[in-house]
């Protein structure tokens, strides 16, 4: 007898449960009682927890733990086909760009990539260092052979970091501009930021076909978007109030003041949230290989599954490696910015 | 100078807090501004202020930190809203005007410098000097060319090229003047703009100021908070405290005629010697002719400038002449009673505070 069935017979709900009673599957530890034999006893220390599994033990009507998790399945499963009908073709255009910048990235030759990439280090850090950190990295990641892998994530991290600052920047400023709007993205921007990356991915299956590159996109733009908004309202709004008042006081509008002074007096800190955005795609970007997403990831992904210790580990070298360069390039970057604007 | 004031602010009230309206009618019969706070939690910015700022004169708002005079000047162009009142430009209330028609009378009416400069810093000295041409969408070659014109004037040749904070802070606020006149607006509003800078450049960019004014006779308001430089500058100088005006007059007439306690400690410690001047202590000579005078001075000396004429000797008088004709007579014991402030001989407030 279930610990809790005088209790429902003292509140007269007898007739109520069995009334409801369905029965669905056998949980584990129904299963494991009958294997036993009988009934489980149960002394009067060891009462359990009036969860809702014990619960369902005494009265048929309450629903088990399992019925809630598939209620939430259902009601997700429910809405999918709307979502979808919405969803799937605004971010159409992201597939369209991670696969043309996979491809794009995988049909120019090494020899034409590699001098351009040269070429954008030096351009926005104009630092012959880093520069040279940046070619003798990618010279020993095409010498063990992961180029191409490199190449991908390289161009997976490339598109989404974009994106997640077109995006992102916007909204940062107009949560600089509303105090309500921040009120209430900063909730949104909490969860997105806490949320396990995993945890992004399994809704993400059930919208989205698993081929569609667009899957991993959504998820790591979702994860590296954060910093960008929150650094891009932080920027704006730490810039100093005496120079919006001169600006105030020389008859500009809102547009010649967002442009011509608040951007640029908050671009220190809006390039500080894009080295983050780019530190965390980069993050995103392997767990990402799960569903589908190409580069060193599934490298990764491999030596967990087949205990492929050599190919693992190289591989998490080359990752660390990737993102000393991305994070040197955008810090150098982000320093001449700062060196141009002391106050 | 013309007599008819380029602005006028008549009747201005301002009073922060939640429901400023509601406190409006208590301020207007007269409670103070402690009491405002005490008894309703509203803060009281200004109290009936009323004053005419003459054409091609440099007005002086002088106050203690709290007095209002930051407020005062950021309502002439309204960067902050008045509670009531009016502030009347050429004739025009500027509290009716709408965003665009604001933005107008900022952009073509009006500059401000600022105490802390408030340059752009990610712009050149070129651009920032251009600034005000620049946001009324004039060309870049344009703003270019008065800009240079302007930083030429104010001393800054060669320096287009450099960043603000490449510059000192003196330098920098002879930049915020070159902004302030490159946009050609007939009133210049100044907010303590020299107090972040050394005495000695401070000085330095009082003469900058009124070698500049004397070719340009722009409308200056001129915010400080200290009674040397008011008296400097002034052609017409006005006390705030607590918001509201103790007095106002010629600067002059303050330092011989002060109106209350608060006025009398303010001038006690001033040199009185370097900042009044012969005319006002002077007796005027009425169609008589100066008799047995010792010397010549001139109208506007300074009573520091006659002392060392006199070498010190209190026995004479001379003769004032203004372009060269005698106008009055100035006997020496008139300019040294004149010197003692009145505060001094019956006991001010910081006197019997000591």
């Amino acid at each position: 007898m279930a610990t809790y069935e005088g209790l429902f017979d003292g509140m007269g709900l007898r007739a109520w449960c069995d009334d409801g009673a369905k029965d669905g599957p056998m949980t584990m530890s129904e299963l494991l009682a009958k294997a036993k034999g009988g009934e489980l006893d149960t002394a009067w220390y060891d009462v359990p927890f009036p969860s809702l599994d014990n619960l369902h033990a005494a009265c048929k009507a309450v629903p088990r733990t399992r019925d809630m998790t598939s209620g939430v399945e259902q009601a997700f499963l429910d809405v999918k086909a709307a979502l979808q009908f919405v969803l799937d073709p605004l971010t159409q255009p992201l597939s369209w760009l991670l696969d043309g910048s996979l491809f794009l990235f995988g049909a120019i030759p090494w020899w034409v990539l590699l001098p351009l990439i040269l070429v954008a280090v030096f351009a926005v850090s104009r630092s012959l260092g880093v520069t040279l950190f940046v070619a003798v990295s990618f010279l020993f990641l095409s010498f063990i052979d992961h180029y191409s892998y490199s190449v991908q994530t390289l161009s997976i991290i490339f598109v989404c970091t974009v994106l997640s600052v077109l995006f992102g920047v916007p909204i940062g400023i107009a949560m600089s501009k509303s105090d309500g709007l921040q009120r209430g993205m900063i909730p949104i921007l909490d969860m997105l930021q806490t949320l396990p990356s995993f945890v992004y991915l399994i809704p993400l299956i059930f919208l989205f076909s698993i081929t569609e590159s667009k899957l991993y996109g959504i998820a790591i733009i979702l994860y590296a978007i954060v910093p960008v908004i929150r650094l891009t309202d932080l920027g704006i709004r730490l810039v100093d109030r005496d120079v919006i008042e001169a600006a105030d006081a020389f008859g500009m509008n809102a547009r010649q003041k967002l442009f011509g002074v608040e951007i640029p007096l908050a671009l220190p800190n809006i390039m500080a949230g894009v080295n983050q955005t780019i530190m965390m795609a980069l993050a995103m970007v392997v767990i990402a290989s799960l569903v589908s997403a190409p580069g060193l990831g599934v490298l990764v992904l491999r030596g967990i599954r087949n205990l492929e210790l050599g190919v693992g580990l190289v591989s998490g070298v080359c990752i660390v490696l990737l993102a000393v360069i991305l994070d040197r390039v955008s810090k150098a970057s982000l320093s001449r910015i700062n060196a141009s604007q002391k106050s | 100078m013309s007599d008819k004031p380029k602005v006028r602010i008549r009747n201005l009230y301002k009073i922060f807090g939640t429901d400023p309206a509601s406190v409006l009618d208590q301020a207007k019969a007269g409670l103070g501004k402690t009491e405002m706070l005490e008894r309703h939690g509203h803060v009281l910015g200004l109290k009936d202020i009323s004053i005419d700022i003459g054409d091609g004169e440099i007005t002086v708002i002088m106050g203690l930190s709290g007095s209002g005079k930051s407020t005062l000047i950021r309502h002439l162009n309204r960067l902050i809203e008045p509670t009531e009142g009016e502030i009347l430009v050429d004739g025009i209330d500027v509290t009716s005007y709408g965003e665009e028609e604001l933005r107008q009378l900022r952009q073509m009416q009006m500059s401000m410098v600022f105490q802390k400069f408030a340059l752009l810093p990610h712009r050149t000295v070129l651009e920032n000097a251009g600034m005000a041409l620049r946001v009324r969408g004039e060309s870049a070659a344009a703003a270019d060319a008065a800009a240079t014109t302007w930083l030429d004037r104010v001393g800054l040749t060669g320096f287009e090229g450099h960043y603000p904070h490449q510059l000192s802070g003196g330098m920098q606020q002879r930049v915020g003047i070159a902004r302030a006149l490159t946009s050609n607006a007939p009133i210049m509003l100044m907010d303590e703009a020299f107090s972040a800078l050394d005495p000695l450049i401070r000085t330095d960019m009082q003469g900058l100021l009124l070698e500049l004014q004397q070719d340009l006779h722009k409308t200056i308001v001129f915010i400080t908070h200290d009674l040397d430089e008011a008296l400097k500058l002034a052609d017409h100088l006005v006390i705030l405290k607590d918001g509201y005006v103790v007095q106002q007059s010629e600067p002059q007439h303050i330092l011989l005629n002060p109106a209350d306690p608060y006025i009398e400690d303010f001038v006690s410690d001033i040199n009185r010697a370097r900042v009044l001047r012969v005319r006002s202590v002077m007796t005027p000579l009425d169609g008589r002719v100066p008799a047995d005078a010792a010397g010549e001075v001139g109208y506007d000396d300074t009573l520091e400038s006659v002392i060392a004429i006199s070498g010190g000797d209190t026995a004479h008088a001379y003769a004032v002449l203004r372009d060269g004709t005698p106008v009055g007579m100035l006997d020496m014991k008139d300019l040294v009673r004149a010197l003692v402030p009145r505060a001094a001989s019956n006991g001010g407030m910081l006197s019997r505070a000591v």
